[in-house]
């Protein structure tokens, strides 16, 4: 069984963010990318599965840009067996970058593709069943459980208060990875240098994305601050609150 | 803008609050334009339609009771092109992220996700999105017929609430190629703790940074008798079990005070914890939006805050 493994480089949150001279887009210039961190668990999870012989190949599989090879060779040292890097297109929305990566997976050719459950970035969840519409193949996201048998994969979907749905799902198909079954391996950087040197990424073609059918963004801002949090100076304002709120 | 449906959600028989939380909005949007406001129910649960009565109409598809990605998102597909609404309303929840992309593909609708504001704009729609995490709003104009994914908790449960009998049309409809089978919901593991009862709840983020700092948080929270709890990324990580989660996918609490200490207030840790009588963020990061919810904030390390808190508090 084959997995391939879409991945995204999303900006890091945890720095300040700021929006361009357009007023319609993240300003990137200064600003740190790292790997989803949903794609990490579904690369994880495959990785897993090839592991416990469920499945023989993973292929990773990302769009061409600044910093792709290093993260699919870090998905190499990972433990996976391939990297694709799609090019020859830009696509302007998600239905065209779903539309790219259901043409270059019907060429790779696939058994499941494990999307993570959502980029954290600006587009909550939606390549996952965007590309298996396209593929005309099941799809399920918020997964975090798969085992396989036979043709047949078995997950568990994460609904609200802990509660998870059971599902059969026929492969091929496409799964939305919320979380996997360990936490995500860590690629120790001396193994990510071998592998640059020894491995090499197959690039492929976006072939024709389509017309695309995405919605114009207006305008972006960080949300206005209202009233918001009072902001306490010292610990001795701290313990007034908790004595105020009767916590001790 | 004309007509909006609005896809139900329900779970063991019980309409799901984000179902109310859209058919508030939604009854708001199509009554100022005189568009209708379409409720989708699947299963039985046209039963409950009284408890629908802010909707014009209610449509309802027949087969399971039980969430199928694959059979749902068909049978949306064919209400929606029988009905051509200008909107479709859909969660932006576990069930609704199945539905919503494989209909507006299959249609070809614009989605916008993570809505959490929208109002009439021209003849079409303004959304606000909440992005990054919560960082940024992103404003997007909507003309032509799109689908709405909305965020949960961004719109008033109550105003969707209201007894009454909408008329209800049975929907015969396709159910998808079934390949994609429901088996079983599963029950969350019985636990040692249920935080939803708790007073006091000392909630850890990934800002801990490691599993052996979670002890300085226990202290704290034996100090203050109060609960542990954590964001989702401590659960994955192994370093705390799933009944400590709250947001989205892990419980809904409501404490008399909740203390989130490294949290950075993403929309699904929100939704779990916004509800609570007092809020208390300690985050490193000024702009880390867990300070737009919280009452009071301390924009600190958070060990430099605890240490000295459990020092002053023990003495
Ligand atoms: C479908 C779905 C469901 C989800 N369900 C949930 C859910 O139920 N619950 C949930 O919590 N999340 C859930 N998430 C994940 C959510 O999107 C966020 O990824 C998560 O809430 C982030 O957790 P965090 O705030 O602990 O970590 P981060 O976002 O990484 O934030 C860590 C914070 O710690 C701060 N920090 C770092 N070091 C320090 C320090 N020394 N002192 C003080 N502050 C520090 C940083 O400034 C940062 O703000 C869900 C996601 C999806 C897609
Ligand atoms: N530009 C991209 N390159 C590679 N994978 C992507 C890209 N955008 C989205 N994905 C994949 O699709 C998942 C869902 O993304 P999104 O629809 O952006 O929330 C991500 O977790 C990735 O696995």
């Amino acid at each position: 069984m084959k997995i391939v493994v879409p991945l995204n480089q999303v900006p890091d949150l945890v720095e300040d963010l700021e929006v361009d001279a357009s007023g319609k887009a993240l300003d990137t210039d200064d600003i740190k990318f790292k790997l989803n961190e949903f794609d990490d668990h579904a690369l994880e999870e495959a990785i897993l599965l090839k592991e416990s012989g469920s499945a023989n190949e993973v292929v990773a599989m990302a769009i061409d840009s600044n910093g792709a090879d290093k993260m699919l060779f870090t998905a190499i040292a990972k433990g996976a067996d391939k990297a694709v890097k799609l090019s020859g297109g830009n696509p302007a929305d998600s239905h065209q970058l779903g539309k790219a990566f259901a043409n270059a997976l019907e060429s790779e050719g696939f058994d499941m593709v494990f999307t993570g459950v959502q980029s954290v970035d600006d587009r909550d969840g939606q390549l996952g069943p965007i590309m298996a519409s396209y593929l005309g193949a099941p799809c399920v996201s918020v997964v975090s459980g798969v085992s396989v048998s036979g043709g047949t994969a078995v997950v568990h979907k994460e609904y609200s208060g802990g509660m998870m749905g059971e599902f059969e799902v026929d492969m091929p198909a496409v799964l939305g990875i919320q979380a996997a079954k360990q936490a995500p391996r860590y690629a120790p950087v001396s193994k990510i240098r071998q592998v640059q040197e020894t491995a090499s990424i197959v690039e492929a073609s976006m072939g024709d994305v389509g017309s695309g059918s995405g919605s114009a963004v207006a305008s972006m801002a960080p949300p206005a601050k209202g009233s918001g949090a009072e902001m306490l100076d010292d610990i001795d304002d701290l313990m007034d609150v908790l004595k105020d709120k009767g916590a001790i | 803008m004309g007509d909006i449906l609005v896809i139900t959600e329900h779970l063991k028989g019980e309409f799901q609050d984000i179902t109310f939380e859209m058919l508030g909005k939604a009854k708001d949007l199509a009554g100022a334009s005189g568009g209708q406001c379409i409720a989708v129910t699947f299963g039985n649960m046209n039963e409950k339609s009284g408890e629908l009565g802010i909707a014009d109409t209610v449509v309802s598809v027949s087969g399971s009771d039980d969430f199928n990605p694959e059979s749902y998102a068909a049978a949306v597909k064919s209400v929606v092109s029988a009905k051509s609404p200008s909107l479709v309303m859909v969660g932006s929840t576990s069930m609704g992220m199945d539905i919503a992309n494989s209909v507006a593909t299959a249609l070809d609708l614009p989605t916008v996700s993570y809505c959490a504001d929208m109002s009439a704009s021209g003849g079409g729609l303004s959304v606000t999105s909440s992005m990054y995490g919560g960082k940024m709003n992103v404003v997007t104009e909507v003309s032509g017929s799109a689908v709405a994914m909305v965020l949960a908790g961004a719109f008033n449960a109550d105003a969707g609430k209201s007894a009454g009998s909408p008329s209800v049309e049975d929907f015969a409809t396709e159910l998808g190629a079934g390949k994609v089978r429901f088996k079983q919901l599963i029950e969350p593991e019985a636990a040692d703790v249920d935080i939803t009862q708790s007073d006091i709840l000392v909630a850890v983020g990934r800002g801990i940074g490691s599993k052996d700092d979670i002890e300085l948080a226990e202290e704290l929270a034996d100090i203050l008798d109060a609960d542990l709890a954590c964001s989702r990324p401590l659960v994955d990580a192994g370093w705390m079990s799933k009944a400590h989660q709250v947001g989205k996918s892990g419980m809904k609490v409501k404490p008399k005070v909740y203390i989130a200490l490294g949290i950075s207030g993403a929309p699904e840790h929100i939704e779990g914890m916004k509800s609570s009588s007092t809020i208390i963020a300690i985050n490193s990061d000024k702009n880390a939006p867990i300070f737009d919810v919280a009452h009071y904030g301390m924009a600190e390390d958070l060990f430099d805050v605890v240490e000295e808190l459990v020092e002053e508090l023990e003495y």
